[in-house]
């Protein structure tokens, strides 16, 4: 919402300045979102003649102009083709900012001629595009004088940010009020005054809606004015509406334009003699089209309410006028139309077209139901008073709606819900000022809801009326302590597991990402795919169309997008959610990350290396151990889901549960994605690992013996086929007592090695309890460990 | 002189001049072997000794003994200086070029939205707030209408709202437009006193400069029978001034418009712009600047807690959010909102986290 400071004096008689007045509106809840102070960036700027103009001695195109500003006289070089002896314009003097190229002026000298200022362009003072010549001024105006000031340019322009529920400040006066309840002026009677009219309107008013929806438009009043001349409004219409970026057109639809912005009441002007029978207020039927005011065709539909004729629709109620019976410079008679409309079907019209009119805004958050009457006696007025004729009487159809609310405001509430005492007579003063009318009534505060306060709904809004006008500032802080019943851990379990993993992956060299929630359905396809119930009904764009099932594809994309930027080597990680039902429960929060080509790069100090699935599943298990779970009692299986490498991936199980997968990403999903491989991911389920049973956070008593270990190396020919695993389980079982750790330090195939075998290189570690080992039970704990591998796994020791 | 003695001094100077010309350890061990070895020309003297005559016996002794000392000690000492040596040399032999570029770093980075929380999390957890989350896909019930927000109502344009496709039964599921929805699941399904914080995921249909279809905020309730709005503004500058670091941190609340809220506010902070750009806090005692708004809050609206089965006779409180990346682009100046979510790497390690950055050990 746009004014200027003159157009708000017009409502409230104040001293205040333009500070005060724009820190108010702040303060007030209509947030200020920009002051053009014109009469700041004008200021420099003088009215000057050009007393001689003659031409540059060293350039065709130039000339070399005196310029008179009373007090002084200036060369000036000009290059325009109208600076010539006698004109007037506007003078820049050496240290202007000229705000239409944003320079500050400095003396010059112009192929060898001084230039002491510049006679400006509308283009260059920022006002229009207009740059084919300086500005010429009238021969009446005065030398010496402001420009600004006399061009009525100087009067500053004030937007605000309206929130939804003020509807009554998309208007000049609505915003004077607010500031006259706060203390910054009187606000200005409005003139009262009822036309009568001195003939019958031949243009009647209907309603034809369906029974029970005539709220649609309970209320529309229409005047006929014949013989009117639609000549131009007068300068201060003109000026303001400019300033605010309206373009003035003529006289009634600058009046029409007048009125939605001062006392925010949208209406409209047919031409009479456009305008074929009656005018009927109805929904539109399915499939019938007009063209509006902005040249543009609409096809209307059965919830829009239009204003037709015998013809057809000449408007769209409360959102634009037809431009079939538009109002011109030949217009001679006219009909005037002020209505009522439902809020909603404004709202639901407008969005669906597309338009949105400085009407349809006010309409779709509510107008004064009064001003259908003032709203009709002040424009019959201005345009009896700007364009002649003569008025005819009132038509009308429907009724006006009485709604008269009251409302009960406790000040104990006041104090309740801000903690501030404000003294009973201020807050009556403050309700009067803001029109509720209050009365006291058995201790309470009785309220009648002014008519064009639509967001009043109860107490809590009265409460805040009161403080807003009082002053939030005025609040005094209280400290909020930590409540006694409230000293619970800030974080649940699942919580807490989340950020556990996230400082372990990232202490581990994975790097976080946050992505989208949503990705493209065709990546989402080779994971699993997506239900319809989990496809985006309005997606931003078409690659980023469902809720992603696996956390996989959106980093998966963000490698293929570094690496196309010739980052080598991406790695990330991303603890968020997948989603595989749209239920809540459908929601998981997963642990998810990626390692591409070199696990180690080129370096001095030794081989590279490409990451693998080992990685992958160091990682996960990292991840599961930060969350909690019981790393020991993990089962591995080989059937991790169709994007995995099926020979190189593997699931982590507990129990009956699929705690997670690792393993290398599957060659054709690499290659739809685009993504330089190898590259090996894991998948974490936070949401499945069990909460540990135990609250007690004591350790187990560790029990360090103090016999030395005994080391012992073994390297076993098994099968290619036998997995590892399974030879370090068998050493391990081989006698759970003495073995403390086995380590598998080789894997070997290849020379020296049958083929279709591989070498493992075990290094056992025997821990003596009691009494120290002697070389006998070393043998026989050697032997047993021997056998078993041979039982087991079919390996016998190289 | 006694023939011992002349075996002695023969001996004597014999092994003395070949330590001193024993240039390292070896020559020196032949050395030892040579004298004092199981053959050596020491061990035979001494071997020898009980071949004298008696009374001659205790006089060789006590002279070959003394030689055998004597040698002993030298063999000792030129050992020492060998070594000495030799450990210089080495020492002299032995370096690293210690310009050369360390291994590799395994160090990953925290995302600047993680960190963000997390320091949130911890000074609201001062104040006694616990983390609730929610769902993302919500009803519209829970995003909209429980929060006073009708099907016509004009606050829902300004959502973007995300839909899913419509159910047999004509209801839509939405991607949440806020984390508000949590405040409802709460409080239907938590008796007062509550206070929870509500940090996550939010979606609005909207990608510009300035908009990312997905982004972060963080909610905060309380509802109890006293909470008033001087306890709204007392947690909430704390907050800010404990986020942001600055102690004298101005701060104003300017009334506002939220459905959900009654009284609203919008809260801004103080900032001041100069050639170095945006700077949170005022400059000096100037107090020259302008404001930056950086939350939404209020009371809750009564029928907001109405919608939840609480009694607004009984129970009141307030709630306020804001947007997680918006606080950290002005707290660790990051320009673009939308870099965000690119996981570029070079922006990733830059703006990113230590793991070992954690708010909770190093007091937010």
């Amino acid at each position: 919402m746009k004014f200027t400071l003159s157009w708000l004096k017009y409502h409230l008689a104040t001293d205040a300045s333009l500070d005060e007045i724009t820190d108010k509106l702040t303060m007030l809840g209509l947030e200020v979102e920009a002051v053009d102070d014109r009469a700041a960036t004008f200021a420099p700027f003088l009215i000057g003649q050009v007393i001689s103009a003659c031409q540059h001695p060293n350039a065709d195109r130039l000339r070399l102009c005196t310029v008179d500003t009373g007090g002084a006289q200036y060369q000036v070089v000009c290059g325009a083709p109208n600076a010539r002896e006698g004109i007037k314009g506007v003078f820049a003097p050496i240290g202007s900012f000229i705000p239409g190229t944003e320079v500050t002026l400095k003396p010059s000298k112009i192929r060898g001629e001084e230039s002491h200022g510049m006679l400006c362009s509308e283009k260059e003072m920022g006002i229009s595009d207009e740059h084919g010549g300086i500005i010429e001024l009238p021969g009446d105006a005065p030398i010496g004088e402001k420009w600004a000031a006399w061009a009525g340019l100087d009067d500053p322009v004030i937007e605000i940010a309206l929130t939804p529920n003020r509807g009554d400040c998309a208007s000049v006066r609505g915003i004077a009020r607010d500031l006259a309840a706060a203390g910054l002026g009187e606000l200005s009677p409005l003139p009262k005054s009822s036309e009568l009219g001195s003939f019958e309107s031949p243009i009647k008013w209907k309603h034809d809606f369906p029974p029970g929806a005539e709220t649609a438009c309970p209320f529309v009043v229409g005047r006929y004015f014949r013989n009117v001349e639609n000549t131009q409004s007068p300068a201060f219409i003109q000026d303001r509406l400019k300033a605010i970026g309206l373009r003035p057109i003529s006289a009634l639809v600058d009046i029409t334009n007048w009125l939605t912005f001062d006392l925010g009441r949208p209406l409209h002007v047919f031409d009479a003699d456009k305008i074929s029978g009656d005018l009927v207020m109805r929904f539109a039927r399915s499939g019938e089209r007009i063209k509006g005011l902005d040249d543009q065709e609409y096809e209307l539909d059965e919830n829009m309410v239009v204003i037709s004729d015998d013809r057809g629709p000449q408007g769209i109620g409360g959102v634009m006028g037809g431009d079939n019976a538009g109002c011109d410079d030949s217009t001679n008679n006219v009909f005037l139309e002020v209505a009522l409309f439902d809020p909603i079907k404004i709202a639901e019209a407008g969005r669906k077209l597309g338009i949105m009119s400085d009407a349809r805004y006010r309409f779709e958050r509510g107008i004064d139901p009064h001003s259908v009457e003032w709203g009709c006696d002040i424009a019959t007025k201005m345009i009896l008073k700007f364009c002649g004729g003569e008025a005819s009487e009132l038509v009308s159809s429907g009724q006006k709606p009485e709604t008269q609310a009251i409302k009960i405001l406790r000040p104990t509430r006041i104090k309740d819900l801000t903690g501030v005492d404000i003294p009973l007579d201020q807050s009556q003063k403050i309700l009067f000022d803001l029109g509720f009318n209050p009365k006291m009534q058995d201790g309470d505060i009785n309220v009648t809801v002014p008519t064009w306060r639509h967001d009043i709904d109860g107490e809590a809004d009265l409460v805040e009326e009161v403080l807003r006008i009082y002053g939030f500032d005025k609040i005094p802080e209280v400290k909020l302590e930590q409540g006694q019943a409230l000293c619970a851990a800030p974080r649940n379990d699942l919580q807490r597991r989340a950020e556990k993993v996230r400082r372990s992956l990232s202490a581990r060299g994975l790097v976080e990402a946050v992505t989208y929630s949503f990705i493209d359905s065709r990546h989402a396809a080779y994971f699993g795919g997506i239900s319809k119930n989990l496809t985006l009904s309005n997606p931003i764009s078409s690659d980023l169309d469902v809720m992603r099932p696996s956390i996989i594809p959106s980093l998966l994309v963000a490698a293929a997008r570094n690496q196309a930027r010739g980052i080598p080597s991406p790695l990330f990680f991303e603890v968020g959610p997948q989603y595989d039902e749209d239920t809540p429960e459908g929601q998981r929060l997963v642990a998810a990350g990626l390692r591409s080509q070199n696990a180690v790069s080129r370096h001095w100090s030794g081989p590279m290396r490409d990451v693998d699935a080992i990685d992958a599943k160091a990682d996960a298990l990292s991840a599961l151990l930060a969350s909690g779970a019981p790393v020991n009692g993990i089962q591995l299986t080989r059937d991790a889901p169709t994007w995995y490498h099926p020979g190189r991936s593997g699931a982590l199980r507990l129990g009956k549960n699929v705690l997670g997968f690792f393993g290398e990403l599957h060659p054709s999903v690499l290659e739809f994605m685009q993504a330089a491989g190898p590259i090996v991911c894991f998948e974490v389920f936070l949401d499945l690992v069990p909460v540990k049973r135990s609250k007690s956070s004591a350790k187990p008593m560790l029990e360090i013996p103090s016999l030395q270990p005994v080391y012992r190396d073994f390297a076993f020919i098994v099968d290619q086929q036998v997995d590892a695993e399974e030879v370090l389980k068998a050493v391990r079982n081989s006698d759970a007592n003495l073995i403390d750790n086995v380590n598998l330090f080789d894997v070997y195939e290849g020379t020296g090695v049958e083929i279709g075998k591989k070498s493992l290189g075990i290094m056992v570690t025997l821990q003596p309890k009691q009494t120290s080992l002697t070389d006998q039970e070393i043998s026989a704990a050697s032997e047993s460990i021997v056998t078993a591998v041979e039982k087991k796994t079919g390996g016998t020791i190289r | 002189m006694s023939a011992q003695e002349v075996d002695r001094d023969k001996i004597r100077e014999q092994l003395l001049a070949e330590i001193a010309r024993a240039d390292d350890l070896e020559v020196l061990e032949d050395v030892r072997v040579a004298s004092l070895g199981r053959n050596g020309t020491i061990t035979s003297l001494m071997k020898s000794v009980g071949q004298l005559e008696p009374q001659e016996r205790k006089e060789a002794g006590r002279i070959f003994n003394s030689l055998k000392q004597e040698i002993t000690a030298a063999l000792a000492n030129k050992q020492e200086q060998l070594k000495a040596l030799q450990l210089s040399a080495r020492l002299a032999s032995e370096t690293v070029d210690i310009t050369l570029p360390v291994r590799q770093d395994p160090a990953g980075t925290i995302h600047p939205i993680s960190q963000t929380i997390d320091e949130m999390v911890t000074i609201f957890a001062q104040m006694g707030f616990v983390v609730a989350d929610g769902p993302h896909i919500e009803s519209d019930f829970n995003n909209f209408t429980a929060l006073n927000i009708p099907p016509e109502h004009p606050a829902r344009q300004e959502h973007d709202t995300f839909y899913l496709p419509e159910k047999e039964d004509g209801s839509r599921l939405v991607l949440r437009t806020h984390t508000s929805p949590v405040q409802i699941r709460t409080m239907v399904s938590q008796s007062p006193p509550i206070r929870i914080i509500v940090p996550g995921r939010t979606f609005r249909a909207d990608y510009d400069a300035t908009h990312s279809p997905m982004f972060h905020q963080i909610e905060g309730l309380v509802i109890d029978e006293e909470t008033h709005m001087g306890h709204l503004k007392g947690c909430l500058i704390d907050f800010c001034r404990n986020f942001f670091d600055v102690d004298d941190l101005p701060v104003r609340f300017r009334p506002s418009y939220f459905p959900f809220t009654e009284p609203s506010a919008e809260m801004d902070i103080g900032c001041s712009r100069d050639s170095g750009g945006l700077k949170i806090g005022r400059q000096g005692n100037s107090g020259a600047g302008d404001w930056l708004e950086i939350l939404g809050c209020g009371m809750v609206n009564p029928r907001v807690l109405q919608n939840c089965n609480i009694d607004p006779q009984r129970y009141q409180g307030f709630a306020f959010g804001l947007g997680i990346e918006r606080a950290a682009m002005l707290k660790y100046g990051i320009p673009d909102l939308r870099t965000f979510f690119e996981s570029d790497l070079r922006w990733l390690r830059h703006y990113g986290f230590s793991a070992l950055d954690m708010p909770g050990a190093v007091g937010a």
